[in-house]
């Protein structure tokens, strides 16, 4: 545990070593518009919105790979259809979309063939994922992808995972150059073709490419009954590797890690808000709306309440890291507090949601838990909010009382 | 239906550091010089005309307002440092935060310009003190339910009634007042309402002391017995302030004192835990940490949207929501934290002090300026639901 915090005070130099990541919105047009090989692309027979412009200004671009996100989403995953149908049919088509649209690997550069985005555009994406509680290995691929990039290594096409994707678990590179050790609760290990692997090694962080087959990847599902699974590497050769460069750690995926999660239970709890306030406005009892007793609308207050505060506090985080070149001590407090703050908007928000829908809402047939189940899952993805706050807490223990409003300010 | 909630990505600007680095100096000057102990926020002097006098100077009251009226023009964000920086420091700013806050603002929108001339830059130079004149013996949050009477004599309006709660009316120099001019009406319950400026030198005002259960004495009981106030003292339409009062509240509710009100407690804890906390002392220690960071930054995110020309109305009712909710609990959650730390601790009187003095006033933080069920009826209205 102590070495990991001392890790993380390392500044990591993202910028220098995420070619992808360091993209500023300005810079995108170009792969946004469909130009170049392996961008981002608009689906057949659709107009990008303000296609007409010849250029896009800063941040719009987001909102464009937002909205092509929620497109495809709407189209090929709209939750309510998945809900009905009870096997993964639908899981095809959507990821060929999405892989068509260049969505899969948009963190990763074009020479490692991916589509180049920006960080803020593939945060935006991971936003909308949530809105639509996409069961399928959408974040995790971002995230594959990502971290091969920072080591300089090809992205594949298809499905990929992460691992480890619990801070305490360790994988290791050995002199042989396989893999050993094992990951618990790899999410979609058991659905993806490829896992992207953080290692150590005698001589610092290795981060492979690796075949699922080539692995023992055990039963098990989330909450939400997406694959979740424990992979055993039994002297796994990877199908390559390269050298992390130094300074990147484990505290770096789990940083990645929990601010994806984090904007993806903002964008659950959005859709979750909605979903609810407009339950509330139809059902009747007592002769009206359950909306119109104030119990009830001071709950989904509270319930607004946690959302904006999950949707205030992951884009803060994404926006840091968006934003700097590395991963020290501001995206530090950002990721930890995202990650705790949303998960605590995910208990008590997935509570008031349940309570409001009543029973209804605790059947398979209803879609509201396609939202509450997965957020409240993704609590446990990359650290829990219990393991980030002892972190966070410890840090700001080191640091003292005299340091702690400046800290807080310089946000 | 409106849900969707907007938090804009708003960083303080730059600039901004400039300022703060000054605001804490003068602080610090401030505190070497015994102005105020920021270890004790509920002792000495919480209202300290001269050290209001020497922030005017400075030109950090009436930031945001025009330079005519003795304003500088400066950004709200702007305002934003210099009022967090003094509530972390526990500083007595009670004797110009209110004219600062709200009452200079109403001001500037509703006041005839021989008043605004008249008053503004003495706001501006931290000679006047403002105070509240909302609340009633039968009208709390139900604003509406307002009698103390405003009745039209020559030249100007005969004041009767009784204002209570009110905040520092003893040391006041003016009141903005709601007062009674009609009626209500049938198709309307808000209408017959006008907001006055009200000189609290003139006679038939009486202002006796209500002492709270923290010892402190902040209310007040003001009794309007034939006060006279003077036509030009009317401020905005008369009958129609149910439409001035709502478009600022959203700075009222969401600025950085709706949840830094006990912030001195997040020092004392950590003070107490030590560098090396055990994991329960650190998980409870970062879990505040969290959440103080994230109301911070839903906060800043109003004053942005704020000074961007929007109304974030719903969102600044959610960071009140939130914000007097956190700062109300945080005494319970450091005492907690703080049950199993070494007797011998360096700061275990002070600690000791501060948890019961925040645990006496917590019960007011989600009452005043909106109680909580009124803010998340604001919040439902925004949902769609009423």
């Amino acid at each position: 545990m102590m070495a990991g915090r001392d890790q993380v005070a390392q500044p990591l130099q993202i910028r220098k070593i995420c070619p992808g990541a360091v993209h500023r919105c300005d810079s995108l047009p170009m792969a946004l518009l469909g130009l170049t090989m392996g961008s981002l692309r608009w689906p057949k027979g659709q107009t990008r919105p303000g296609n007409e412009k010849s250029t896009v200004v800063k941040g719009e671009s987001d909102h464009i790979v937002a909205e092509l996100a929620a497109r495809i989403f709407a189209d090929l995953a709209d939750p309510q259809t998945v809900n009905r149908v009870h096997d993964g049919a639908w899981k095809a088509s959507f990821w060929q979309a999405l892989s068509d649209a260049g969505l899969t690997l948009a963190w990763v550069p074009e020479k490692l063939g991916g589509a180049d985005a920006s960080l803020a555009e593939g945060f935006a994406l991971l936003g909308v994922a949530g809105r639509f509680a996409i069961a399928a290995p959408l974040a995790e691929t971002l995230l594959a992808g990502w971290l091969l990039t920072c080591a300089e290594l090809e992205a594949p096409a298809g499905t990929m995972t992460v691992a480890p994707c619990r801070p305490f678990d360790r994988i290791i590179f050995g002199k042989d150059a396989t893999l050993s050790g094992r990951a618990f609760s790899i999410p979609f290990a058991a659905e993806a073709q490829n896992l992207a692997v953080m290692a150590e090694s005698e001589t610092g962080i290795v981060v492979a490419l690796v075949s699922a087959r080539d692995c023992t990847i055990g039963e098990g599902q989330n909450l939400a009954g997406d694959p979740s699974n424990i992979v055993r590497f039994e002297r796994v050769k990877p199908l390559r590797y390269a050298r992390a460069p130094s300074g990147f750690d484990h505290a770096a995926l789990m940083i990645m890690g929990s601010v994806s999660r984090s904007l993806q239970t903002a964008g659950a709890l959005e859709s979750i808000l909605s979903l609810t306030v407009s339950y509330a406005n139809e059902r009747v009892a007592f002769d009206r709306p359950i909306g119109k007793f104030q119990a009830v609308q001071q709950n989904l207050a509270r319930l607004a309440g946690q959302t904006a505060a999950a949707l205030a506090v992951s884009a803060s985080a994404a926006d840091t890291i968006a934003q700097s070149d590395n991963l020290d001590g501001a995206a530090f407090l950002e990721a930890a507090s995202a990650k705790i703050r949303c998960a605590e908007a995910a208990t008590e928000g997935a509570g008031i949601a349940h309570q409001v829908f009543g029973a209804i809402g605790f059947t398979k047939e209803h879609v509201l838990h396609r939202f509450t189940l997965r957020m409240l899952g993704w609590r446990d993805e990359f650290g829990s909010e219990s393991y980030w706050a002892a972190e966070l807490g410890r840090r700001v223990a080191k640091r003292g009382a005299e340091e702690f409003w400046p800290m807080v300010a310089a946000r | 239906m409106t849900t969707h909630l907007q938090f804009d990505q708003v960083r303080l600007p730059p600039e901004c550091d400039a300022l703060r680095r000054e605001v804490r100096a003068f602080l610090a000057n401030e505190i070497a010089k015994g102005t105020f102990d920021p270890h004790r926020p509920g002792h000495g002097d919480s209202h300290d005309r001269d050290f209001s006098k020497r922030i005017g100077a400075k030109g950090w009251i009436g930031m945001t307002w025009p330079k005519k009226y003795g304003g500088h023009e400066r950004s709200f964000l702007e305002r934003y440092i210099v009022t967090e920086e003094f509530r972390v420091a526990n500083a007595p700013v009670r004797s110009h935060f209110v004219a600062d806050r709200q009452s200079g603002p109403v001001l500037l929108k509703y006041a005839p310009e021989h008043i605004k001339m008249n008053i503004l830059p003495r706001i501006c130079r931290g000679e006047l003190c403002f105070v509240i004149g909302m609340s009633e013996p039968g009208s709390g949050s139900d604003l509406f339910a307002v009698k103390t009477k405003a009745t039209k004599v020559d030249k100007g309006w005969r004041i009767d009634g009784t204002k209570i709660w009110t905040s520092n009316a003893q040391i006041a120099d003016y009141m903005i007042a709601l007062f009674r001019t009609s009626a209500p009406t049938n198709q309307n319950r808000r209408h017959g309402l006008t907001q006055f400026l009200v000189d609290m030198k003139t006679r038939g005002i009486k202002v006796s002391p209500i002492y709270q259960m923290s010892g402190q004495h902040d209310f007040n009981e003001v009794v309007f017995e034939q006060a006279f106030v003077p036509d030009d003292h009317v401020l905005g339409e008369i009958d129609g302030a149910w439409k001035q009062a709502t478009s600022e509240l959203a700075y009222e509710r969401s600025g950085p004192e709706r949840f830094l009100e006990t912030f001195y407690l997040m020092l004392e804890l950590i003070r107490a835990v030590g560098p090396e906390p055990d994991t329960r002392s650190a998980e409870g220690l970062g879990r505040l940490v969290a959440q103080l960071h994230t109301l911070r930054r839903m906060s800043v995110s109003v004053a942005g949207m704020l000074q961007a020309g929007k109304e974030p109305v719903v969102e600044a009712a959610i960071v009140k929501d939130l914000g007097t909710i956190w700062e109300q609990n945080l005494p319970n959650r450091v005492r907690e934290l703080t049950a199993f730390v070494p007797p011998e601790i360096a700061n275990r009187v002070t600690l000791e002090e501060q948890l019961a003095f925040a645990t006496t006033i917590a019960p007011k933080l989600t009452i005043q300026g909106g109680t909580t069920e009124i803010l998340r009826g604001i919040i439902a209205r925004g949902l769609g639901l009423r």
